[in-house]
């Protein structure tokens, strides 16, 4: 028995130095780097600075909803800029025309003054005649540069449609993205949506006060749909439509949508019945 | 001795009671020889012990008291034995498993139980009732009780059904054993079965083993019945060894696996449905001084299943459906007799895990596969006491029993919480149920009249299907079905008499029982839910209704012609409405069956008939339509061959005589029955 303690004892000791040691390995952190979980989507350096931009969870900018962060290091002492005053302009070249696409300001995060925060909705991908480019302006100790870059904007991988460029009825053109769930499960999934009109080629201001209807469906299962769904509604404080997605199993799932004004008219999308699959307002996912 | 054989409960407990026992077997012989139309059903009704139950024991193994006449088909299946009990009726979905119900109820209100083990199917389509885990090469009876005297091992509303392991018990035979083999013309079933057994007074063993293989059936006039073929094989062990003179260890093990069996009701067929069935026991004479018989349990058991549908043509979605169901469980029991009292002591326990999944290939192969949890893994953990006294009260006796059980249920998987939160957003992780049940049973004589009366009072959990089922698809309304989690206690009320007649030559039995279930549990259409199931006409979601009410009555008459020729009838009657005066699915219309059986040394003949009336009371919300009216006739023959000390014995017969076409209104979606069928059965005895 005796041994047994011993034995024990002297393992229980020899874990606890190697788990020690092993911490000791690393090298020493002055400061925890705030984008370590993040993928550096875009680097651009110009100025004697770096502009960097992070997705978190993306590779690359993709159609739909684009959450970037932005930090602008100086590559003297490669030390970022605390507060920088950044804004962007995402432009799209086409071949009879340009035009922009919905996006935010810059802010700078709670967490950490070096980083700022926004996003970008790009309606379209790329192809090989016509393309992205953003424009980045940023102030930092007084001075304030510009630059330009090509960006590359895909089709998501997986190829489902996460926002829709449509016409409504009432003439004006609009802009509707998925932001959330971006990890759906099978269970009451918090929805979140962003909706824009194109007032201008380069000008997107938020609409307020819509409501997004929401009827998932699963086109391989005979269309059926799923329970305690909630239709989307505008939610002033986070400036984006809200509501509820229910998600019975994994798998593809349709989103058909219908966007109603402030008085409830109808300005895009249809319901589902036997005749009608799917409205030509949606969003896709697959899990 | 085979009385003794086949009673051998009843005779044990006489044993203790110490009285003189040619008497008590003389006046078993009377009820027991005449009642052998449909097999055995042996109520064993003088007794004070056992009548007071009005329990009816279905003899199933008969090879070791060489009763082989009282068998009408030695190597039929279960099912077959079981549907030849006078309250039992046999739900089929095809050929093999079919799912028995007792006063016309089905697997979730009763309570099966295998040597008092719990163990539950793991098929959320219900195409693996527990009675198709184990087969008539391992069981010695099946007993089955009514509504609330069937509680002695777990909470039920329309009964128990317990199924006796077949074993040697320390009796002084040695060495013996047999083989036996079947073949029916139907579905060119064969069956082969070998079986070897030893036991002494120190130590038994018991093994045996079977296989079937059945092709599809035929229904009458010749219709093919597609995907009714099916193949199993079922090995069994089970021993006994004796510590001291009044301790003994006992052990068993029953393997049983069926594979490619096919469903024709369903969309679905089965490629596996295999169960582990495994239990040691300990058992002593005495305890504490002054309690007897007692006997003690733990046992396990795992059942997985696993259906197919890639042997179907025109499938609109390919899927699979696992499931997987794991008991452990133990029980321990002791009697205790003071004056006019006899005790009986049990507690018992289980948990259960029931975990069963669905996915669902795209027909475009590039999108992902669907996938859904249809039972979340749910563990119940069930514990309980069930106390009974039997009390004489000088010319007559009463006994009471209650159950009292807490149960658990606890959804361990978070996708599959999830997955039911859509419904319910409140619902909790884990529901704890209190579970009570109170009967009394009065037994009268006044020679030769006997009558029964029985009051009860008892309540059930819902099962997993009812409260966690995740969009099961129901082929026989067409229905996706929903559970839900906050379903209340189904609790029955119950009444029951009996009044018999009993003569040596003439028997007449009069009975009848009736159950008002308050928060009976049953499908509602959710008329707002979208079906999910291609094809499917709707949702519905367990609810409980305010109350349901079930009538069942019967007569039924034994006449003993000459010494040898015996002849029984028995009709019955069953109603069973809501609340709102609709009818209840699945009630029996009118039914009736009778015979002659003629029994001498070494031959046998039998020849019955039975059938029902046309069904009035049906309900087409719950994919009920008319059955019609229908008779079946079948007949048999048997002798004994002796060689020796050996023994052969055959027997040959023709069932459905006429190749009606028919179906009853238990057979799922209306598939018919098999017609004619031949079938020879040899079974050679060693000893």
């Amino acid at each position: 028995m005796k041994t047994i303690k011993l034995v024990l004892v002297v393992f229980i000791v020899a874990v606890g130095f190697t788990s020690c040691s092993s911490d000791g390995d690393d090298t020493p952190k002055f400061e925890e780097n705030p984008m370590a979980n993040f993928n550096l989507v875009a680097n651009i350096e110009a100025n004697g600075h770096s502009l960097e931009l992070y997705s978190e969870g993306k590779t690359g900018f993709t159609t739909g909803y684009n959450e970037i962060f932005v930090r602008v290091k100086n590559n003297a002492d490669n030390s970022y800029f605390a507060n920088p005053d950044i804004s962007w302009s995402p432009v799209m070249h086409m071949m009879s025309m340009n035009h922009s696409c919905p996006k935010s300001d810059l802010s700078i995060t709670d967490d950490n003054n070096t980083v700022a925060k926004g996003y970008i909705i790009f309606q379209m991908p790329g192809n090989a005649d016509e393309y992205w480019d953003v424009t980045l302006t940023y102030g930092v100790n007084g001075e304030e540069f510009s630059l330009t870059e090509t960006i590359e904007v895909t089709a998501p991988a997986d190829g489902k449609q996460t926002v829709s460029s449509f016409m409504g009825t009432d003439d004006v053109r609009y802009v509707l993205a998925m932001v959330e769930p971006k990890d759906p499960e099978v269970a009451v999934n918090d929805m979140t949506a962003m909706l824009f009109k194109m007032e201008s080629m380069m000008s997107f201001p938020l609409v307020e006060n819509y409501t997004v209807t929401l009827d998932p469906r699963m086109p391989g299962m005979g269309n059926h749909s799923s329970p305690n769904n909630e239709d989307l509604t505008y939610d002033a404080a986070t400036k984006s439509y809200k509501g509820k997605l229910s998600l019975t199993m994994t798998g593809y799932w349709k989103l058909n949508l219908k966007l109603l004004n402030g008085t409830g008219e109808v300005l895009k999308g249809e319901d589902i019945t036997d005749e009608n699959e799917a409205s030509s307002l949606y969003f896709e996912l697959e899990f | 001795m085979n009385i003794i054989k086949c009673a051998h409960k009843v005779y044990a407990i006489l044993m203790e009671t110490n009285r003189p026992i040619c008497i008590w077997v003389l006046l078993l012989g009377i009820f027991i020889f005449p009642m052998n139309i449909g097999a055995q059903e042996v109520v064993l009704q003088k007794d004070s012990i056992i009548t007071i139950n009005l329990d009816e024991v279905i003899l199933i193994s008969a090879r070791k008291a060489f009763d082989y006449h009282r068998q009408p088909k030695p190597l039929s299946t279960l099912d077959e034995y079981l549907e030849s009990s006078k309250k039992v009726d046999m739900v089929k979905r095809g050929a093999y498993a079919w799912e028995p119900t007792l006063n016309n109820m089905f697997s979730e209100r009763l309570s099966v139980t295998i040597d008092g083990m719990r163990i539950f199917g793991a098929c959320t389509d219900k195409m693996d009732p527990i009675t198709s885990y184990v087969d008539v090469s391992n069981l010695s009876q099946a007993h089955i009780a009514s509504g609330q005297q069937g509680t002695e091992h777990g909470n039920t509303i329309g009964g128990a059904i317990n199924l006796e392991l077949d074993r040697g018990n320390f009796k002084e035979i040695g060495l013996y054993g047999g083989v036996e083999t079947g073949f029916e013309s139907n579905n060119q079933m064969s069956v082969v079965g070998a079986e070897l057994n030893f036991s002494d007074s120190k130590f038994y063993v018991d093994t045996d083993i079977i296989y079937r293989k059945a092709e599809n059936y035929f229904a009458g006039g010749d219709e093919e019945v597609e995907f009714s073929q099916f193949e199993k094989y079922n090995f069994s062990a089970n021993g006994g060894y004796k510590i001291a003179g009044d301790r003994s260890l006992t052990a068993s093990l029953i393997y049983d696996e069926a594979r490619d069996v096919g469903y024709p009701a369903l969309t679905m067929d089965v490629s596996l449905a295999r169960a582990i069935i495994a239990s040691v026991g300990f058992e002593q004479d005495v305890l504490w001084g002054s309690l007897s018989n007692w006997k003690s349990k733990l046992y396990f058991n795992k059942v997985t299943h696993v259906m197919d549908d890639t042997k179907r043509p025109d499938v609109p979605i390919h899927m699979d459906m696992p499931g997987w169901s794991d008991t452990y469980g133990f029980y321990s029991q002791a009697a205790l007799k003071v004056k006019k009292h006899q005790f009986l002591f049990k507690m018992d326990g289980y948990y259960n895990k029931s975990l069963a999944e669905m996915t669902m290939y795209p027909n475009d192969p590039n999108e992902l596969p669907m996938f859904m949890l249809t039972w979340p893994d749910v563990r119940t953990a069930n514990g309980g006491v069930y106390l009974e006294d039997e009390l004489d009260l000088n010319g007559s006796f009463l006994k009471i029993a209650t159950r009292i059980t807490a149960q658990n249920q606890n959804v361990a998987d978070e996708f599959g919480l999830n997955s039911l939160k859509i419904f319910y957003p409140e619902m909790e992780k884990s529901k704890t149920r209190f579970l009570k049940s109170i009967s009394g049973q009065w037994h009268k004589m006044w020679m030769p009249w006997h009558f029964n009366a029985g009051l009860s009072y008892g309540d059930r959990a819902p099962s997993v299907t009812e409260g966690y089922g995740f969009y099961l698809f129901n082929s026989f309304d067409n229905h996706d079905y929903i559970g839900d989690p906050g379903l209340a206690n189904e609790k029955s009320m119950e009444a029951n008499a009996k009044i018999s007649w009993e003569k040596s030559k003439l028997k007449v039995g009069a009975e009848a029982n009736f159950f008002h279930i308050a928060d009976y549990i049953i499908g509602e259409i959710a008329p707002s839910l979208s079906v999910m199931t291609i094809g499917a006409e709707g949702v519905k979601i367990y609810k409980n209704l305010e109350y349901a009410q079930l009538f069942n009555t019967s007569l039924d008459v034994e006449y003993a012609i000459l010494p040898e020729l015996k002849w029984s009838g028995l009709v019955s009657y069953h109603r069973g409405t809501d609340n709102d005066g609709g009818n209840i699915p699945f009630i029996s219309p009118f039914s009736y069956r009778s015979g002659f059986q003629y029994n001498s040394k070494s031959f046998s003949a039998g020849l019955r008939i039975s059938g029902a009336a046309k069904q009035v009371n049906y309900n087409p919300d719950f994919g009920e339509d008319q059955t019609p009216a229908y008779t079946v006739c079948s007949l048999n023959f048997g002798k004994t061959f002796k060689f020796n000390n050996d023994s052969m014995y055959a027997k040959f017969g023709v069932e459905n005589i006429f190749d009606e076409n028919y179906s009853t209104y238990t057979d799922w979606k209306n598939i018919p029955r098999m017609g004619r069928n031949f079938f020879l059965t040899l079974s050679y005895s060693i000893n």
